[in-house]
């Protein structure tokens, strides 16, 4: 997954709109820089349409073959038997555990990440925040594998005890019981995958509350705000549509998180109320484990889970639009 | 309601930078006090030292005593927060919040202050509105954003902000510099309103702007680039405008400046 902020499953953080030369001079380009210009972005803009069509017809094509073939559910059976005779296979569990385990992480990571943002824009002294950002973007640099590593041989054996906290204290719910197993389980998996989109969703944030505008901070400074209420007042709403760009690119590299999840988690089919208890499976992890020996029908199971994690980041990124759009009259942007 | 104002030996720095040095003079309460002087004399840096904005400016820091009736602002102990809750400020661009509505920027001084009925709320926010001159043109529209208002209307927004939660001062740094001139009209009358009161200080550039809404005047100068800004006088604004009693005072006012 790709973790630079253009990465196209996100609007960057703040749009301007563009200026009115542009249109006229996009309209009849005269002279031959902007005839070159005009031609290099033009084209840029249709090449990624081009290859995103490409994706999505590729999908779909080998998607709808694997889906006449399938003698179970595509959405209720809970089972993945794309190789046999009789191929039975169901995306339910993968999904469940997919969404499931990113919005653990997203409920994890993202105050965490928008309370590091926001220590470092408007709280660290400038020699303690400059290599705190550092650290921060160093954690984006480490290979998603040794986050599996990590996770598997650390971050599993470590849990147990704050899994049986959990089982004592809010097994009740269902949802938190744990019965001795293993702790290779969707909230481990959420967990990894917390720590894993902190980088991105932090300096994203950053980058935006960095750009709060001056004076409307001193518009609350001079009202008699503390630090916190200068926060609440004028940096947080500046912020919000960026907050949520942030999360959402995070939240796209946590459902299509492969390798470390991977790693970490033991597949069994079959969704489990309690999400400490090991099993469960994500969309792109069931790819990862099943491409090599799957046969071409197989395959081509495996590539309409895959169409269905597309369709899920479509959503997800419609959604976030949506909410960033709700309140544009009231966005720091026209200010 | 409104204080007086008492500086001396005021000296305030960015880092190791003299921005302006040695200011005394005395602010009186119920009357509008303008700052006039060339850019660079530390007119606004000297305005932001009587409410403790100077300091949040990265290296700002102020020496010296201001002395609101008989308080020291600079006093160990004085919560800088508290002194800007009784020291209003109005900015030289408008700065309404632009995520809340009208109604929400008129209270947002309020709602730091403490918690109001939904009615006294809403007395005070038309009070304050009214108080700025801007009720009639809002009074249908108090849930719409602020930042949809004209330039002018922004400003009288802003000062609506400020006076709702009754300040002993209030500070304006070149509150006309960003609007045309019907809009600067209409501020220049309310600062006329406003002086009954209030104590308002108004940093501007405009001579003429000085000269018809103050009742005194202070004019500021730098010996040269690089040098900090000095106070050269300050008197009546009558005075200052027809009989200066220094001779810089007079260049400036009569264009003969540099």
């Amino acid at each position: 997954m790709d973790i630079t902020p253009t990465s196209p499953t996100s609007p960057p953080p703040e749009k301007q709109p563009p200026l009115a030369v542009d249109k006229v001079s996009s309209g009849k380009a005269t002279r031959p820089g902007d005839r070159i210009f005009l031609g290099l972005s033009r084209g840029s803009g249709i090449t990624l349409l081009v290859v995103m069509a490409a994706i999505a017809l590729f999908l779909t094509v080998r998607a709808a073959s694997a889906l006449g073939k399938n003698e179970g559910n595509f959405l209720t059976t809970f089972e993945w038997n794309a190789d046999s005779a009789e191929p039975s296979f169901g995306i339910a569990v993968l999904l469940f555990g997919t969404v499931v385990s990113a919005i653990i992480a997203m409920i994890i990571a993202v105050p965490v990440a928008v309370g590091i943002a926001l220590f470092i824009s408007h709280y660290a002294p400038r020699a303690i925040a400059a290599p705190l950002g550092y650290v921060i973007d160093l954690l984006a640099a480490v290979p998603s594998i040794v986050y599996g590593l990590w996770g598997a041989l650390f971050l599993v054996p470590h849990l147990e005890g704050l899994y049986k906290w959990f089982d004592d204290y809010f097994g009740w719910t269902g949802i938190l019981e744990y019965n001795d197993g293993t702790p290779r389980s969707l909230f481990t998996i959420g967990i990894l995958l917390a720590i894993m989109i902190l980088p991105i969703v932090t300096s994203v944030s950053r980058e935006v509350f960095l750009q709060s505008p001056k004076m409307h901070e001193e518009a609350a400074l001079a009202l008699g705000a503390t630090r916190w209420e200068v926060i609440r007042m004028s940096v947080l709403p500046f912020g919000r549509s960026g907050i949520i760009s942030a999360s959402m690119l995070g939240l796209g590299r946590a459902l299509g998180e492969t390798m470390a999840v991977a790693t970490v988690l033991s597949t069994s089919f079959g969704i489990q109320t309690s999400l400490l208890d090991g099993g469960g499976g994500t969309i792109a992890q069931n790819i990862a484990s099943g491409f090599k020996e799957a046969s071409d029908d197989g395959r081509d199971a495996l590539i309409a889970s895959g169409l269905v994690l597309f369709l899920l980041t479509l959503v997800v990124n419609g959604a976030a639009r949506l909410i960033v759009a709700r309140r544009k009259e009231y966005s720091g942007a026209n200010a | 309601m409104a204080k007086r104002i008492d500086v001396s030996g005021l000296t305030a720095y960015y880092g190791s930078h003299k921005a302006i040095e040695d200011i005394s003079m005395t602010v009186e309460p119920r009357s509008a006090t303008a700052f006039i002087g060339p850019s660079g004399c530390g007119k606004s840096t000297f305005l932001r030292t009587l409410n403790r904005m100077h300091e949040v400016t990265p290296g700002g820091r102020v020496e010296g005593k201001v002395m609101l009736d008989n308080e020291n602002l600079y006093g160990s102990g004085v919560d800088p927060v508290s002194v800007r809750r009784t020291i209003g400020m109005v900015f030289q661009r408008p700065n309404p919040f632009p995520t809340m509505s009208i109604f929400d920027n008129v209270a947002a001084g309020l709602r730091l202050n403490g918690s109001y009925r939904k009615s006294e709320l809403n007395d005070i926010v038309e009070k304050s509105l009214k108080g700025a001159n801007l009720w009639n043109e809002v009074k249908d529209r108090l849930n719409k954003p602020g930042s949809g208002l004209s330039g002018g209307q922004q400003q009288r927004l802003c000062i609506a902000r400020a006076i709702a939660v009754e300040p002993q001062v209030l500070l304006m740094d070149e509150p006309c510099s960003a609007l045309d001139p019907i809009s600067t009209l209409a501020i220049e009358d309310l600062i006329g309103e406003l002086k009954e009161r209030f104590t308002i200080v108004i940093v501007t550039h405009n001579m003429q702007q000085a000269a018809r809404v103050s009742d005194h005047t202070a004019f500021f100068n730098l010996a040269a680039v690089g040098q900090p800004g000095r106070l050269i006088e300050i008197d009546e604004t009558e005075r200052i405008f027809s009989n200066p009693s220094v001779q810089a005072t007079e260049d400036y006012i009569s264009g003969r400046f540099g």
